[in-house]
């Protein structure tokens, strides 16, 4: 029989190899999904996997999609993980990254066609103030009225989904678009551009900032008393009480945070990539974060590494329904085993299994 | 009783758990209608021991007679039916029933509600503990509740009943009234295994004791021809001594509490009622009561996690009640709750990790809120060395450490910050007897050095032995303190609450 009995101390090779065995299992049993399909599965996980990085054919395009898709996951993710980490649970980030998106893009639009220097810097702030105001919708109603943020931020995602619409088909609209839906575009506007910085790289302002975001959390983790605070208050919210961290506070800060980068995530990308508010602007983003987050154990660098496999699996999985003509639904059902295994095998960090007789009853 | 008839025989009693062998060959005789006491520190392996009895535990090796014939038990229905009951220290009572519902839950076949009723009130009756069936449980206190939990074990008219701490949440006078009935069960031809750290209850009540240390049995005896003192000795197996106070003039008031009035945040938890008291620095002030009467929030509302108005509070004359626990540290208020893991302490983080929990602000581990770790770990070691935590290092899991270690750990870490006033719930509880007595030590020695303190215990012969004044809290309420010199145990019974619930049986108290 097998019983799970706990650790003394959670396991530290554990911790580090779970990830690893999860890619592993999900690779092995997507490979049966996809053989069920009818298509060669080796072929499949190495297009995936393999090809986007290293096959000259596709490399040069999809090479640089991976920061460019990594970059925004990150940012976001980072946000979420704090808050995650202390029991507070901000679902909404897509949302935040639209209201970011739409506060910015209006700030620069509202200037447009000025010609400074300083444009993007504020459209920069006006993003991350979007976003953090929009989080802390939940969290007031959560500290003032102890509204469940779960439910409250994710509502908020399909309510800012439609102010987007509204935006893109009213205010924003480009007044030369010749009617069509969609903002100027503010990648071709020299004074609102997040330009690719290093050609060839995908690298772009919103890619540095999450960078800067891993290392600021690993800091703020490992070193800050409020990183401590959040760790304490998700680990054990009494004792975070003795200690003196104000539960209320903490909701605040760590909405504040996540919906602040997501804001920026959101700004970085109509400014860049995107290059306009349009009506599908919203690509879902602010979820896959919350796998990322949790893909990367809540920790920041394993964050950066989990986004940029989940990137890895984006691209790959175009590549692939494109090159083998696989469904869509196998790529999202492949995504989701990630998750699903992430979580099954994560109880070896805190667990051992052992493999018992059973006792004659 | 010796020559009554051998009730239950243990040979050769073993069970080993990962890393730790609980029992080892335990072997000796409880005769029916003797009261049998089960002696040892935490740690010796008793509730073990009990728990193969009960059939919660399965021995690895040896074998119990009961009455003559094997006796294994596979689950506690087992054992019930073959006559073992038990009333186990923490209650297994819902609250939001009544007493006859939760009587019932634990009976395989229970009677139609008004016949049980009706038997829960002859029984209870009879043995000198009046229940009434119709009572929700959680209006009960915590000795009536703890009537429920006996009277539920005599309605399976039982032949060995085990008790694990039962005086623990009684008042001086329940206790008597607990021993009559126990008395009396003995006299019918029941036999009682009792466990009990309480060396003079036991001397009371018990005809013969077995002693473990380590999981061994390591003496027996009659404990009435015994000193506490000697029974404490063979529990540890060295000579204690008593912890020395230097007399030390009392200083100014350091802390004083002026009508504090507060709901509990705990759920079925008692408000405090208008709370008053002060302490002087260098004076220890015991504050007793039965478990549940407002003990934990009464530390709450002391270190800060319940807030008041500021001057209800004042700490060396400063107007605190305002502040939360941060705010109350850097003031010179350090607390230690009673529940070390998960309030006291962050059970998945380090040692480390937990010096920084209550001791960033007093011991400055954080500049410009970055944490200094190397001076935390150097905190942590320092907690180690000075009151002799025995743990692989600094850098485990709280949760790694045994009850006793973390509750030195805690202590030490408030001790140890210098503080002008320390508030302390139950401070040794859990802990073996050479720890507790270097913990009480550790305590006179603050208030020598000239802090306020306060101990909150339901122990009463610790607070008598290191308590300056006295007080009791009852239903929120705690009574005028007064100086411990002089004050009888009837006193202190009667400050506790007397009796609760027993009117019926006695007339008004």
């Amino acid at each position: 029989m097998v019983r799970l009995e706990k650790r003394a101390n959670p396991s530290r090779l554990w911790s580090v190899a779970t990830p690893v065995l999860a890619v592993v299992l999900t690779m092995i049993a997507g490979g049966i999904l996809f053989a069920m399909l009818g298509k060669d599965p080796v072929a499949a996980i190495r297009t995936i996997f393999w090809d986007p990085l290293f096959n000259p054919q596709f490399a040069a395009y999809s090479r640089p999609q991976l920061l460019v898709k990594a970059g925004p996951l990150i940012l976001i993710a980072i946000g979420l993980a704090l808050g995650f980490r202390a029991g507070v649970w901000n679902i909404g980030a897509e949302g935040q990254y639209v209201v970011g998106a739409l506060v910015g893009a209006a700030t620069g639009l509202a200037l447009y066609p000025m010609d400074s220097r300083l444009i993007f810097p504020l459209m920069v702030v006006a993003g991350g103030l979007g976003g953090l105001l929009w989080a802390m919708i939940p969290a007031l109603l959560r500290t003032m009225f102890r509204t469940n943020e779960i439910l409250v931020s994710l509502l908020l995602v399909y309510v800012a989904q439609s102010l987007l619409a509204s935006m893109a088909l009213g205010a924003l609209r480009n007044p030369q678009g010749g009617g069509f839906p969609g903002s100027r575009n503010l990648s071709q506007w020299a004074s609102s551009a997040n330009p690719e910085l290093v050609a060839g790289t995908g690298m772009h302002w919103g890619v540095v900032a999450a960078f800067i975001s891993v290392i600021g959390a690993y800091v703020l983790l490992q070193r800050h008393m409020l990183g401590f605070s959040i760790r304490l208050a998700g680990q054990a919210p009494r004792a975070a009480r003795f200690a003196g961290v104000s539960p209320t506070r903490l909701v605040i800060v760590c909405f504040g945070i996540s919906g602040a980068l997501a804001g920026l995530a959101g700004l970085f990308e109509v400014t860049g990539p995107a290059g306009q508010i349009s009506l599908d602007f919203a690509q879902g983003y602010g979820f896959t974060a919350i796998i990322v987050a949790f893909l990367g154990r809540l920790n920041p660098v394993g964050i950066l590494l989990a986004g940029l496999l989940m990137a890895l699996t984006y691209i790959g999985g175009e590549l692939a329904q494109f090159m083998l003509g696989l469904p869509a639904a196998a790529i999202q059902a492949f995504q989701g085993m990630l998750l699903f295994f992430l979580l099954a095998v994560d109880i070896l960090t805190n667990y051992r299994i052992r493999w018992t007789k059973r006792e004659a009853a | 009783m010796t020559g009554a008839r051998a009730l239950l025989q243990l040979e050769g009693l073993t069970k080993a758990y990962p890393g730790v062998v609980a029992n080892s060959g335990i072997g000796f005789t409880i005769r029916a209608g003797e009261v049998h006491a089960l002696l040892g520190e935490n740690g010796a392996g008793k509730s073990t021991l009990v728990k193969m009895i009960y059939g919660l535990v399965r021995p690895d090796a040896g074998r119990m007679l009961l009455n003559g014939a094997d006796y294994a038990p596979d689950r506690p229905a087992t054992a019930r039916k073959a006559g073992v009951g038990m009333v186990f220290q923490h209650f297994s009572l819902f609250d939001a029933m009544t007493v006859a519902e939760n009587v019932a839950l634990g009976m395989e076949l229970p009677p139609p509600m008004r016949e049980l009723a009706a038997q829960i009130r002859a029984t209870s009756i009879n043995y000198g503990l009046p229940l009434d069936p119709d009572r929700i449980v959680g209006d009960l206190s915590a000795g009536e509740r703890q009537r429920v939990e006996i009277v539920r074990c005599l309605l399976q008219d039982p032949r060995l009943l085990i008790m694990d701490e039962p005086t623990s949440v009684l008042t001086p006078q329940e206790v008597d009234i607990l021993f009559r009935t126990l008395r009396k069960l003995a006299a019918e031809g029941t036999a009682i295994l009792y466990i009990s750290h309480k060396l003079e209850e036991i001397r009371t009540i018990c005809d013969h004791a077995t002693i473990l240390r380590r999981g061994k049995v390591v003496a027996t005896c009659t404990p009435a021809e015994r000193t506490a003192r000697e029974l404490a000795e063979m529990m540890v197996g060295t000579v204690l001594t008593p912890p020395a106070r230097p007399a030390a003039p009392k200083g100014d008031i350091a802390l004083e509490v002026n009508g504090l009035s507060a709901p509990s945040p705990i759920p079925f938890g008692t408000a405090l009622k208008n709370i008053r008291l002060s302490v002087r620095a260098g004076e220890v002030l015991g504050i007793a009561g039965v478990a549940g009467n407002g003990q934990d929030e009464l530390l709450l509302a002391l270190n800060g996690e319940l807030r008041c108005a500021s001057d209800i509070v004042r700490i060396n004359g400063k107007s605190i009640g305002h502040r939360g626990p941060r705010g109350r540290r850097h003031a010179g208020l350090v607390a230690a709750p009673e529940e070390r893991l998960g309030h006291a302490a962050a059970p998945d983080m380090t040692l480390t990790e937990n010096a920084v929990l209550s001791g960033a602000q007093r011991r400055k581990l954080v500049r410009r809120g970055f944490i200094d770790w190397r001076r935390a770990r150097t905190f942590a070691e320092e907690i180690i060395r000075e009151f002799d935590v025995r743990t692989p290092g600094t850098e485990v899991a709280a949760r790694a450490l045994s009850g006793g270690n973390l509750q030195k750990f805690v202590v030490g870490r408030e001790l140890s910050q210098d503080p002008a006033v320390i508030v302390i719930n139950q401070p040794t509880w859990g802990v073996d007897a050479a720890a507790a007595a270097s913990i009480r030590q550790a305590i006179l020695d603050r208030a020598a050095a000239g802090a306020a303190i306060i101990v909150i215990s339901q122990d009463l012969d610790e607070l008598l032995e290191i308590a300056d004044s006295f007080a009791a809290l009852n239903e929120g309420h705690l009574t005028e303190p007064r100086p411990v010199a002089g004050l009888t145990v009837e006193q202190i019974g009667l400050m506790m609450g007397g009796v609760h619930g027993m009117e019926a049986a006695n007339g008004p108290a």
